[in-house]
C-alpha cells in the first residue's frame, strides 16, 4: 500500500501533464480543417464506438507532410542545429565546471550561485538583451570597432551565428551542472595515481578526469540537445528569415496556415523523434545508477 | 427549492460583485493609440481599463478562433475579420449602446461593409495604405536624385534593389500584404485568388529575395527612423510615426511614404467584440468612446492613420488631414485597392510560397 502511494504521484503527473495533453494533440491531428471555434472537426465521435472509430481513421494529414520537403528538411536542419549547439555548449560548459571543482571548496557555493543566477531574470528578457548585444548598431560591434579590430560592423543578429549564441548562453547551466556533480564526485588520488605511473598532466586528463566525468557530459548534454531541437523563441528572435527550424515551421502552421490538424501532426512526429534520444537519456541514467550501486 | 432559490441568489450575487469591480481587456495593435485616451477612459468611466497589443493578425486570430482570449474588443484588420465572422467569433453589436455611431464617416462604412456586412460586428478605428517608406538622403546617394521612390519599382526590380542591399531592406512579414504589391507591379489582379496567377509572384520576389534584410512586422519603424535601414515595405502611418520620430530625435534622417503608383493596398482594422467576451457591456462603452469624435481626432493625432470617424476631421491637425499620405486625394483613392480573404486551399499556397521565398526551400 505504501508503495502504491509512492508509485501514484510520478505517475498521475505523467498522466495528467504528459499524457492526456498527447493524447488531445494526437486527436486534433487525425481531424479536418474547418472554419469554425475551434478550427478542427473531429472525424469521428466516441458514440459511434471504437470501431467505427478506427474504421473511419486515416493519416491525411501525416501523409502531407511526406509530400513536401519543407517539413523533412526542417527536421534534419534543426537536428542540425540543436547538435552544433550543444557541442558548443559542451566546449564552453566543461572548463567551466572543471574550474569549479579546482577551487578552494568554501568558493563553490557562491560560483555555484553565479551558474543560477541568470535563471532569476526572465528568460525572454535575456534574449532580448543579446538582440541589443549582437546588431550591427550593438554594443559588440561598437567596442569591436573601437578597439580596431573590424572596421565595418559584423552582421551577426539576424543570422544562425546568434541562435547559436543564444542556445548556449541560455542552455549553459544545464550543461555545467551535471558535469560539475560528476566532477565533484572524482576521487583525486586517481588522478595522482595516474600521474605517479608516468602520465603527463594532459595524458591524465584525457584518460582519467574525461572519462570518469563521461556520465555528466551525457546528461549535459540531452538536457541542452532536447529542448534545443524545438527550440523557437531564440531562432525567431535572433535568427534571420532563412533560419529554418521545426519549431518555427510549426509556429506557421498554427498561425499562418491556421490549420490546427497539420500544426498538430508535426508536432506528434516532433515528440516521437525526441522519444529516441529520451530514451537513450534514462539508459544512461539507469546504468550510472547500477554502477553506483 | 429555498435551497435553490438560495444558490440561485447566491451566484447572481457573485456574478454581480464580479462585474462590480469592473474591467475591460483591450487587445489592439501595438504602437496604435495615444496613451493618454486610456487614462482618459478609466478616469470617464471609472472601468479598470487592461490594454494588451499584438504586431499580427494571425496571432489574433488564433487566439479568437481557440475560443475564450479573455478578451472584450480586439481589431482585426477587415479579410480576417470577414473570416474571423464567418467562424462565428464576433457578436453583433448593440447598437442602442453606442450613442456615437453617428458620427461615423459613411464612405468608409460603405468599404468595410464588404467584410462585415451592414457592419454589425464592428466599427472602423483606422485605415490606411500599405506603401513604402524611404530614406530619402540614403536613397538618393544608392540610386541617385531621380529614384522611383513612388514606384514599386524601387522594390521590385532586382538592379534597384541591388544598390539599395547596402542601406538595408526590410519587408512586411504578411504574405497578404506582399503579394497583391508583386501582382499589381506585374500587372495582374492584385485581389487574385486563382493559384496560377498567384504563383507569377514567386519569381519576382525570388530575384529580390538576397537584397532584403528582414521580413518583419513591427521593428521597421525603429530601423527606419534610427537610419538603420533606407527602405520599408510597411503601413502608412507606421512609416509616418518613423518620419515623426526620426524628426522628434533630430537625428538628421529623413523618412518619407509613398502610396505606389501601380496601386496601394488599402485596408481597414475593426474593432469588434468576441463572442465571448467576459463584459461585453463595458465593451460597449469601450467602443461609443473611441467612437467620440474628440477622442478619435487625439488618437489619429497621434498615430498619424486616417480614421472612419467623420466628425472627427475638424479637429485634425493639418499635418494629419492634410497630408495626401494619410488621407488621399481623390486620384488617389481610385488607385487604391482592396483584398478579399483567401480560400483555405489557396492559403496554404500562399504560405509555403512566402517560407519558400523567406528561407529557400
Amino acid at each position: 500500500m505504501r508503495r502504491f502511494f509512492l508509485i501514484a504521484p510520478p505517475y498521475a503527473w505523467l498522466l495528467l501533464l504528459f499524457l492526456a495533453p498527447f493524447a488531445i494533440v494526437v486527436k486534433i491531428s487525425l481531424s479536418d480543417y474547418a472554419l469554425a471555434i475551434p478550427p478542427y472537426v473531429p472525424k469521428f465521435s466516441w458514440d459511434e464506438g471504437i470501431g467505427a472509430y478506427l474504421s473511419q481513421l486515416d493519416f491525411e494529414n501525416y501523409i502531407f507532410l511526406t509530400e513536401d520537403d519543407l517539413y523533412w528538411k526542417a527536421y534534419l536542419s534543426s537536428f542540425k542545429i540543436a547538435a552544433i549547439s550543444t557541442t558548443l555548449t559542451l566546449l564552453v560548459g566543461y572548463p567551466i565546471a572543471y574550474g569549479m571543482t579546482r577551487v578552494p571548496s568554501e568558493w563553490r557555493p557562491t560560483l555555484m550561485m553565479l551558474v543560477i543566477l541568470p535563471f532569476w531574470t526572465s528568460f525572454l528578457i535575456r534574449v532580448y538583451a543579446w538582440m541589443g548585444i549582437l546588431s550591427s548598431e550593438g554594443y559588440l560591434n561598437q567596442l569591436l570597432l573601437w578597439i580596431g579590430v573590424i572596421d565595418t560592423p559584423l552582421t551577426i543578429l539576424n543570422t544562425n551565428s546568434a541562435v547559436y549564441i543564444g542556445i548556449v548562453y541560455t542552455y549553459l547551466p544545464f550543461m555545467i551542472l551535471p558535469i560539475y556533480s560528476a566532477l565533484e564526485r572524482l576521487d583525486e588520488s586517481l588522478i595522482e595515481a595516474a600521474e605517479d605511473l608516468g602520465c603527463s598532466r594532459l595524458t591524465a586528463f584525457w584518460l582519467v578526469t574525461i572519462p570518469l566525468s563521461k556520465t555528466g557530459i551525457i546528461a549535459g548534454c540531452f538536457l541542452v540537445f532536447i529542448p534545443a531541437l524545438g527550440e523557437f523563441v531564440i531562432p525567431s528572435l535572433l535568427g534571420g528569415s532563412n533560419t529554418l527550424m521545426i519549431g518555427k515551421v510549426l509556429w506557421e502552421e498554427f498561425f499562418s496556415n491556421r490549420d490546427w490538424p497539420v500544426a498538430s501532426a508535426v508536432a506528434v512526429i516532433l515528440l516521437l523523434l525526441l522519444v529516441i534520444p529520451i530514451v537513450l537519456f534514462q539508459r544512461n541514467q539507469q546504468k550510472q545508477q547500477e554502477a553506483e550501486q | 427549492m429555498t435551497l435553490k432559490t438560495m444558490t440561485l441568489t447566491a451566484i447572481v450575487a457573485l456574478s454581480s460583485a464580479a462585474a462590480m469591480a469592473e474591467e475591460v481587456r483591450v487587445y489592439n495593435w501595438s504602437d496604435y493609440i495615444d496613451e493618454e485616451l486610456l487614462t482618459k477612459f478609466e478616469a470617464e468611466t471609472g472601468i479598470k481599463l487592461i490594454y494588451d497589443v499584438f504586431d499580427s493578425n494571425e496571432v489574433l486570430e488564433t487566439k479568437m478562433l481557440a475560443g475564450g482570449s479573455g478578451y472584450d474588443v480586439v481589431v482585426p484588420s477587415g479579410t480576417f475579420l470577414q473570416r474571423q465572422i464567418i467562424a462565428g467569433a464576433f457578436q453583433p453589436l448593440d447598437l442602442s449602446k453606442l450613442s456615437n455611431a453617428e458620427n461615423m464617416w459613411d464612405v468608409i462604412e460603405a468599404r468595410t461593409a464588404q467584410y462585415d456586412p451592414d457592419n454589425a460586428h464592428s466599427i472602423n478605428y483606422m485605415w490606411g495604405t500599405t506603401g513604402i517608406g524611404v530614406n530619402t538622403a540614403k536613397v538618393a546617394a544608392a540610386l541617385g536624385e531621380d529614384a522611383p521612390v513612388g514606384s514599386l519599382a524601387l522594390v521590385f526590380d532586382p538592379a534597384n534593389m541591388e544598390k539599395l542591399a547596402e542601406c538595408g531592406v526590410h519587408f512586411l512579414d504578411a504574405p497578404a500584404e506582399i503579394i497583391p504589391a508583386v501582382l499589381a507591379y506585374i500587372g495582374e489582379d492584385p485581389d487574385s485568388q486563382d493559384p496560377d496567377v498567384i504563383a507569377k509572384a514567386e519569381p519576382v520576389l525570388s530575384a529580390i529575395r538576397p537584397y532584403v534584410q528582414k521580413f518583419h512586422s513591427s521593428e521597421y519603424i525603429n530601423a527606419l527612423a534610427n537610419g538603420d535601414i533606407c527602405v520599408a515595405i510597411g503601413w502608412s502611418g507606421d512609416i509616418l510615426q518613423a518620419r515623426d520620430r526620426a524628426a522628434e530625435a533630430d537625428n538628421g534622417v529623413d523618412i518619407a511614404y509613398n502610396a505606389p503608383s501601380e496601386g496601394a493596398l488599402m485596408w481597414f482594422d475593426q474593432m469588434a467584440i468576441p463572442v465571448d467576451a467576459p463584459n461585453p457591456d463595458a465593451a460597449h462603452k469601450f467602443l461609443n468612446f473611441i467612437m467620440d469624435a474628440n477622442n478619435m481626432a487625439a488618437a489619429s493625432n497621434y498615430v498619424y492613420y486616417a480614421n472612419g470617424n467623420k466628425a472627427s476631421q475638424p479637429m485634425l491637425e493639418e499635418d494629419v488631414i492634410g497630408d495626401p499620405a494619410i488621407y488621399p486625394d481623390e486620384v488617389t483613392l481610385q488607385n487604391l485597392y482592396t483584398t478579399r480573404p483567401y480560400p483555405v486551399k489557396i492559403q496554404r499556397k500562399v504560405t509555403r510560397l512566402w517560407t519558400k521565398i523567406k528561407s529557400g526551400i
